[in-house]
């Protein structure tokens, strides 16, 4: 049997390149999925990552195709919506989910218009949907970088964080500046997304920001499992998509993205705890339902 | 025996600039189980939470053994309501209790000997030591009640503020948890408990509060909770005047 096609991915220098990305990407989006997961934060990441495209376009149109500047360009389109949103939810009666909403969406319209200006010729598609197989050295750098400060942030700040995330007043009476690390998270969500976007695109790095998280979730009832098994599944899924998508000859982005998927419906289906399955195939008297029984028997 | 003090003074709190507690003064003493009564909306919460600082402060102090309640944010604990809780988070019961030692241990370090005794500690006086694999939403309502004292208790916290600890539990769970609030206080901390149901108040609490937007009364449980202070401070609310109608029945 000839196997010459399942190396053949790892002699492309693209292929070195994408695959090193991905790890990276697919680690620091699946550890940081865990705090998205259970901050209840999805809908929240995916308006941010709409948002990050009038930035894309104004450094696009300012400064032409200059990795740095798009990344500039992206981190601070994607404040001022963040930031518009509180602004507008803290001072009318408009909730923050509306101003959100509201405001991504006005901000991708003035996006896509600012890039309809450009005179630069540039592939919208490639920002909503990546191109892996394009990674520059700018953009290793920018993944690399961006990992290097997120990962240690987020193991540092574990503590505080999980005290803020399970009991926001319990947190911020001991004295743990519950605001601050609100908007820090924010900002890690945005630097994240920003790495993923030259190889996922921003509207799939929404599914490495979450999928690996809620998979682990529903095979564990511990959180640093969560953040640490969903980094290697972010990891392990991010780079078999990859070589699918290359041995299929299929986009990259949608590979990736569909890799972590199944393994969530996997899990979804078939996990020992809170599995479909399981729950299908228990007999009638539940386990927990008849423990509980039994604790309650004995406190009285 | 000495004891330590909370003392409240002339404490007023605002929520939305609506008045929600007035011009507010006790002196708390620990090794007692204080109740807290009084309707809905009458500041009980807002009385928590001010406490622990989570709202401002209009006027007034609030000290503990004669220092300002920042200086001594790890001696007291807020238990809010069960229902703020959200039970799915993916957290143990013990790892949950291990959460009250992160105050003395600061972001990095790691536990020592003597945290996880204080843990071991703090399930074995809520009986809760063979329950720590469980996932919280696994507990019955009373062991989850027991658990976040646990917490506290891991905390070294002298002073517990529990806001409706009791409501939603059957009679043999209220009894276990009256248990181990009551002997919590016969440990020498100070109890506060909220609280709606005045069938059990003399079963329960060694002092009670009466308030509502301003203190009603204060003072030994069988010198004050009589029927006359229960009217006053059920019948109307001085704030939004409309009438509120408890059931009387002591």
């Amino acid at each position: 049997m000839n196997l010459t096609w399942l190396f053949e991915p790892f002699q492309h220098e693209f292929m070195k390149r994408a695959l090193f990305g991905c790890a990276l990407i697919g680690f620091t989006n699946g550890a940081l999925s865990a705090f998205i997961v259970i901050r209840r934060l999805a809908l929240m990441a995916d308006a941010m990552a709409h948002s990050l495209l009038p930035g894309l376009a104004i450094a696009l149109l300012l400064f032409g195709l200059m990795p740095g500047t798009l990344f500039v360009g992206a981190l601070i389109a994607a404040l001022l919506v963040a930031f518009g949103t509180q602004i507008i939810s803290s001072s009318s009666r408009i909730k923050e989910d509306t101003a959100l909403g509201l405001l991504f969406a006005c901000s991708f319209s003035l996006g896509l218009v600012l890039i309809s200006l450009s005179r630069v010729s540039v592939n919208v598609s490639d920002y909503l949907f990546g191109n892996v197989l394009g990674l520059g050295d700018a953009d290793l750098w920018i993944i690399y970088l961006i990992s290097l400060m997120v990962l240690p942030l987020l193991v540092a700040l574990e503590r505080p964080l999980l005290l803020t995330m399970f009991e926001p007043s319990v947190a911020a009476s001991q004295g743990v500046p519950v605001n601050k690390l609100k908007y820090l998270l924010m900002g890690v969500l945005v630097l994240s997304m920003i790495s993923s976007l030259q190889a996922v695109g921003v509207i799939l790095a929404l599914g490495m920001l979450i999928a690996p998280a809620a998979t682990v979730y529903l095979l564990s009832d511990s959180f640093a499992s969560m953040f640490w098994a969903g980094g290697i599944l972010g990891c392990i899924g991010s780079c078999t998509g990859l070589l699918i998508s290359f041995w299929l000859n299929l986009p990259s982005g949608p590979c990736i993205v569909l890799v972590l998927g199944l393994i969530f419906l996997l899990a979804y289906l078939f996990s020992p705890k809170y599995g479909i399955a399981r729950k299908l195939v228990r007999p009638r008297h539940l386990h927990e339902a008849s423990l509980a029984r039994w604790d309650r028997r004995n406190e009285s | 025996m000495s004891y330590h003090r909370l003392e409240i003074k002339n404490l007023t709190v605002s929520y939305k600039r609506v008045p929600a507690v007035h011009h507010l003064t006790v002196e708390l003493r620990c090794g007692s189980c204080v109740g807290l009564l009084g309707p809905n909306g009458a500041g009980k919460t807002s009385l928590f939470k001010a406490m622990v600082g989570l709202v401002p402060v209009e006027t007034g102090s609030v000290t503990f053994h004669g220092h300002d309640r920042r200086a001594a944010i790890s001696e007291i604990a807020y238990l809010p309501q069960r229902t703020m809780v959200d039970w799915d988070f993916p957290i143990t019961v013990r790892r949950m209790v291990e959460m009250g030692r992160y105050q003395a241990l600061g972001w990095w370090k790691t536990f020592r000997k003597e945290d996880r005794q204080a843990v071991d500690r703090a399930l074995e006086t809520m009986e809760l030591e063979f329950l720590g694999d469980r996932q919280i939403s696994a507990l019955s309502g009373g062991q989850q009640q027991r658990a976040f004292l646990a917490r506290a208790l891991a905390q070294e916290a002298h002073v517990f503020l529990l806001d409706e600890p009791f409501s939603g539990l059957d009679k043999p769970a209220q009894d276990l948890l009256a248990g181990a609030i009551r002997r919590l206080a016969n440990a020498g901390n100070l109890l506060v408990v909220s609280h709606h149901d005045l069938q059990t108040v003399r079963d329960l609490f060694d002092q009670v509060i009466f308030l509502n937007g301003e203190l009603v009364a204060f003072g030994d449980t069988d010198q004050v909770f009589t029927e006359e202070n229960i009217r006053k401070t059920f019948q109307t609310h001085i704030f939004s005047g409309s009438a509120h109608e408890p059931d009387l029945a002591v």
